[in-house]
């Protein structure tokens, strides 16, 4: 195979798949070894069934269609606070779910601002709750991922192609089919297969904005087996359908992408030359204007609200908040031990199928994963001893599939340009990564590892059913403070939980992008 | 590495103070919050005791359960506390409880019988809405209104459950009809308390279901009056807390102790404004002020305990069919 000319150890990245594969299945097959009675799957199953593939289509396929033009018009433009919308690009999904739905609502809902001013030039209301509400919120969670991904391929495109562009005259419509199309043939599936899956095990967003039952989703069920019913069977059966969809998508959709490159380049600056007129110019400032109100407005509720609350915090938020940046720190090394090599031999393949893999950490519920290694820790340690180690390991494991996605297409890229100039130079081993692909890299390292620690910061799957009263992380706090009535206190937390992830993901992702011109 | 120094340095820790008995007790998250009742129960029964009393605080009801039943007999737990009426015969079925024994003389709307399980505090729900609000009588006027309410689902909450429960105690086989009522008030389903509480806050609702306490918290610690719990005639459903011993307990008579002292004045006096919930015996000193201002139901409802789980499977679906359309 031609791609195998660079000398990537593959032992380590298979490696990590096999452990990736073995923590959730040994998750999945202790609770099916506890489950002592228990149903199938009866009718409402299969209809939450439908609901959830039907809202996580519609959700993936209208968040990736729509960051198209908006990752277009952000990369051929330059302005003012162009770097902080990027960076605020990583809020709404790092928000923990309540947090954010109260944001959407604040602007879209029953007393939003939006029928507010509807309302004030005589127009008659609009109501969110139903299936429009759900995607309409989870393509507010996932637009901006989405976004970046595109924006982050569209910067790999060596500046020597526009030039080149630019210099043959060829038209905004000849520049994106010659050069934009084959690029989003190789971003999107991976990315709507990434959004699929995200809102596959989606449960809060789904049932608060759904308006009602008919919005249940497999989680619902998951949470509602485990939880009321304590029926494991039908709890670990329901896992193993939302593992299946998310795993036949993932393979699928990065089976799908052509394995071709863009080309090498000299790694220059990125100038755009095309895309000077009027229009395109006038349809890039409305897609930019329009997707940062989206997103900007519910954030700005967010931080209303959480100013208001600031003085009425606890002060066991900032202990919360100590160990969640330690969490998230070491989220991200335990992540980047995985996704490197992972990565690595994902790479130097022909096919992307086997990062399916990575994706089967999101695609499993939390509480199952948290329940199975209870489960399985249970008899031999204390659970609250080891409550922040396995909150790291399943942080890194949801944030794999994002990682993976930011790191393969530019390895693959690195691996076909360079790798027979490595092999000539009989790079291998560390000095082919300290010397080849990191630096390469680097924005791509910084990019994941930003979000990795983000998403950690904001977590709370696992962490419930582990942690002690002592190691509560910062959104559990929040939970707690709201289910005291103190829900000023929690905006206060929420503010503090999204400042620091903030900060996490932007320290991260601007170290990568240091000296470099994007 | 660090955790598992932490794991050993506990580990002996425990070894040199085994003179101190240890009693572990599971209740739910928001119990042992530092606001919450917890840290004062715990210094004052500590106090009296010559143990070490620790809380271990896990979701809600419905999680704790869940989590005895994945833990079993191994279980390091000596109490349970927080379970309620709807989840008692749930929590018998395991046997994993054992009888006791606690002399109180309670101040409940209903007689208290039950070997295993001490009511420690209780509540009625209720649905919450802003003081100018002229809130309905009854279910039936609340469907024929267009006032909007949120509720939780009863698949993942236990106050959502709850109004199942009130539904179908007060309605009977009426019930299903008196759902297709309230499908167009129901502005949506929670996933838990919080939520539902927090869109009402937000003013995505004109009502929200929480209890007739929920004023008091309001009054008392925000000082706040705008908050109230519309009175229905069909009577109000009740949620009584409970505390349970543990078979598998190896501090009986310590845990005993611990029984007996929740429905102590010490305890009692504590609870209603950390846990904003009624005491199940009222303090000496009375309720504190503010309760008096709360609104008293005619009628107190509750299905007995055993016959919990089978109304459930019916109510549920009814529920779910009624809106589901």
């Amino acid at each position: 195979m031609a791609l195998r000319t660079v000398a990537i150890s593959t032992k380590s990245g298979i490696s990590a798949a096999i452990l990736v594969a073995a923590l959730i299945l040994a998750a999945v097959g202790a609770v099916l070894w506890r489950a002592e009675f228990g149903s199938g799957l009866g009718p409402a199953d299969w209809s939450a069934i439908r609901f959830t593939v039907l809202q996580a289509a519609l959700s993936a396929l209208l968040s990736t269609m729509l960051a198209i033009p908006v990752a277009r018009a952000l990369a051929r433009r330059r302005f003012v606070g162009r770097g902080l919308l990027v960076t605020l690009l990583g809020a709404p999904f790092i928000l923990p779910v309540i947090v954010a739905v109260l944001g959407v609502l604040a602007v879209f809902g029953r007393a939003g601002w939006l029928n507010a001013a509807l309302a004030a030039v005589g127009l008659p209301g609009i109501t969110i709750y139903g299936l429009h509400g759900v995607v309409l919120a989870h393509v507010f969670f996932n637009l901006p991922l989405a976004t970046r991904l595109l924006l982050q391929a569209w910067q790999t495109v060596p500046a020597e192609r526009f030039r080149l562009a630019a210099q043959l005259g060829l038209t905004p419509r000849a520049v994106f089919r010659s050069i934009e199309l084959p690029l989003l043939r190789q971003i999107l599936p991976g990315t709507a297969a990434l959004i699929f899956v995200i809102c596959l095990t989606s449960f809060a967003v789904a049932l608060t904005l759904g308006g009602g039952p008919r919005a249940t989703t497999i989680e619902l069920a998951i949470y509602q087996a485990f939880r009321f019913d304590f029926d494991l069977n039908r709890a670990a059966l329901l896992s193993l359908v939302q593992l299946g969809l998310a795993g036949s998508t993932a393979a699928l959709a990065l089976w799908i992408i052509p394995a071709i490159s863009l080309g090498g380049g000299q790694d220059r600056p990125l100038h755009r030359w095309d895309a000077r007129g009027g229009l395109q110019r006038g349809l890039d400032a409305l897609f930019i204007t329009l997707a940062a109100g989206f997103l900007l407005l519910p954030l700005t509720s967010v931080v209303m609200r959480g100013v208001i609350g600031l003085p009425q915090m606890p002060a066991s938020v900032w202990q919360a908040a100590g160990t969640s940046l330690t969490v998230a720190l070491i989220s991200v090394v335990v992540l980047l031990a995985l996704a490197l090599p992972l990565a690595g031999w994902i790479a130097t393949r022909a096919r992307g199928g086997v990062e399916a893999v990575g994706l089967l950490g999101l695609a499993a519920s939390p509480l199952m994963i948290g329940t199975g290694w209870f489960i399985l820790i249970n008899p031999v340690a204390s659970p609250f001893a080891l409550a922040l180690p396995v909150t790291a390991l399943v942080n890194a494991l949801m944030a794999l599939p994002f990682a993976l996605r930011i790191l393969v297409p530019r390895l693959r890229d690195t691996v076909q340009i360079y790798g027979r100039q490595a092999q000539m130079l009989g790079l291998s081993g560390w000095p082919l990564w300290r010397w080849l692909i990191l630096p390469r890299l680097r924005q791509q390292i910084g990019f994941a590892a930003g979000l990795t620690g983000a998403l950690s910061m904001g977590d709370l799957g696992v962490i419930a059913l582990f942690a002690d009263p002592d190691s509560a992380t910062l959104p559990l706090q929040m939970y707690r403070l709201m289910g005291a009535y103190r829900m000023e206190a929690a905006a206060g937390a929420a503010l503090i939980l999204l400042a620091l992830s903030l900060g996490i993901f932007w320290i991260f992702d601007k170290g990568g992008r240091w000296h470099a011109d994007t | 590495m660090k955790y598992l120094t932490l794991a050993a340095t506990t580990l002996f820790a425990t070894q040199a103070w085994a003179e101190t008995p240890e009693l572990v007790v599971y209740t739910y998250d928001s119990f042992v919050a530092e606001w919450g009742p917890g840290p004062v129960i715990e210094a004052a029964f500590e106090a009296e005791c010559a143990c070490d009393l620790k809380f271990v605080g896990m979701g809600d009801g419905a999680a704790l359960l869940a989590r005895l039943k994945l833990e079993g007999a191994r279980s390091d737990a000596d109490l349970v506390l927080g379970l309620d009426t709807s989840l008692i015969a749930a929590a018998k079925e395991t046997g994993l409880f054992a009888p006791a024994t606690v002399n109180a003389d309670y101040d409940l709307p209903v007689t208290w019988e039950d070997d295993s399980f001490a009511p420690y505090d209780w509540g009625y729900f209720a649905f919450v809405h802003n003081a100018d609000l002229t809130p309905p009588a009854h279910f039936r006027a609340l469907a024929d209104s267009d006032l909007k309410i949120v509720i939780q689902d009863p698949r993942s909450s236990t106050p959502g459950l709850g109004l199942l429960m009130w539904v179908k105690d007060a309605y009977g086989d009426e019930a299903p009809a008196i759902w297709e009522g309230l499908a167009d008030n129901v502005v949506t389903v929670t996933k838990g308390w919080s939520e539902a509480y927090g869109l009402f806050l937000e003013g995505e609702a004109d009502m929200v279901l929480s209890y007739t306490t929920s004023p008091a918290y309001h009054l008392i610690a925000e000082e706040d009056a705008t908050k109230a719990a519309a009175a229905f005639d069909e009577g109000h459903y009740m949620q009584i807390e409970v505390v349970g011993k543990l078979a598998g307990s190896d501090q009986p008579e310590l845990a005993d102790q611990f029984m007996q002292f929740m429905v102590s004045d010490a305890a009692q006096s504590v609870l209603p404004t950390t846990n904003w919930m009624y005491p199940a015996v009222t303090p000496q000193g009375g309720l504190p002020e503010g309760f008096e201002q709360l609104i008293e139901p005619g009628k107190a409802l509750l299905i007995p305990n055993d016959d919990v789980p089978a109304l459930r499977e019916e109510a549920l679906a009814e529920w779910l069919s009624a809106l589901s359309q």
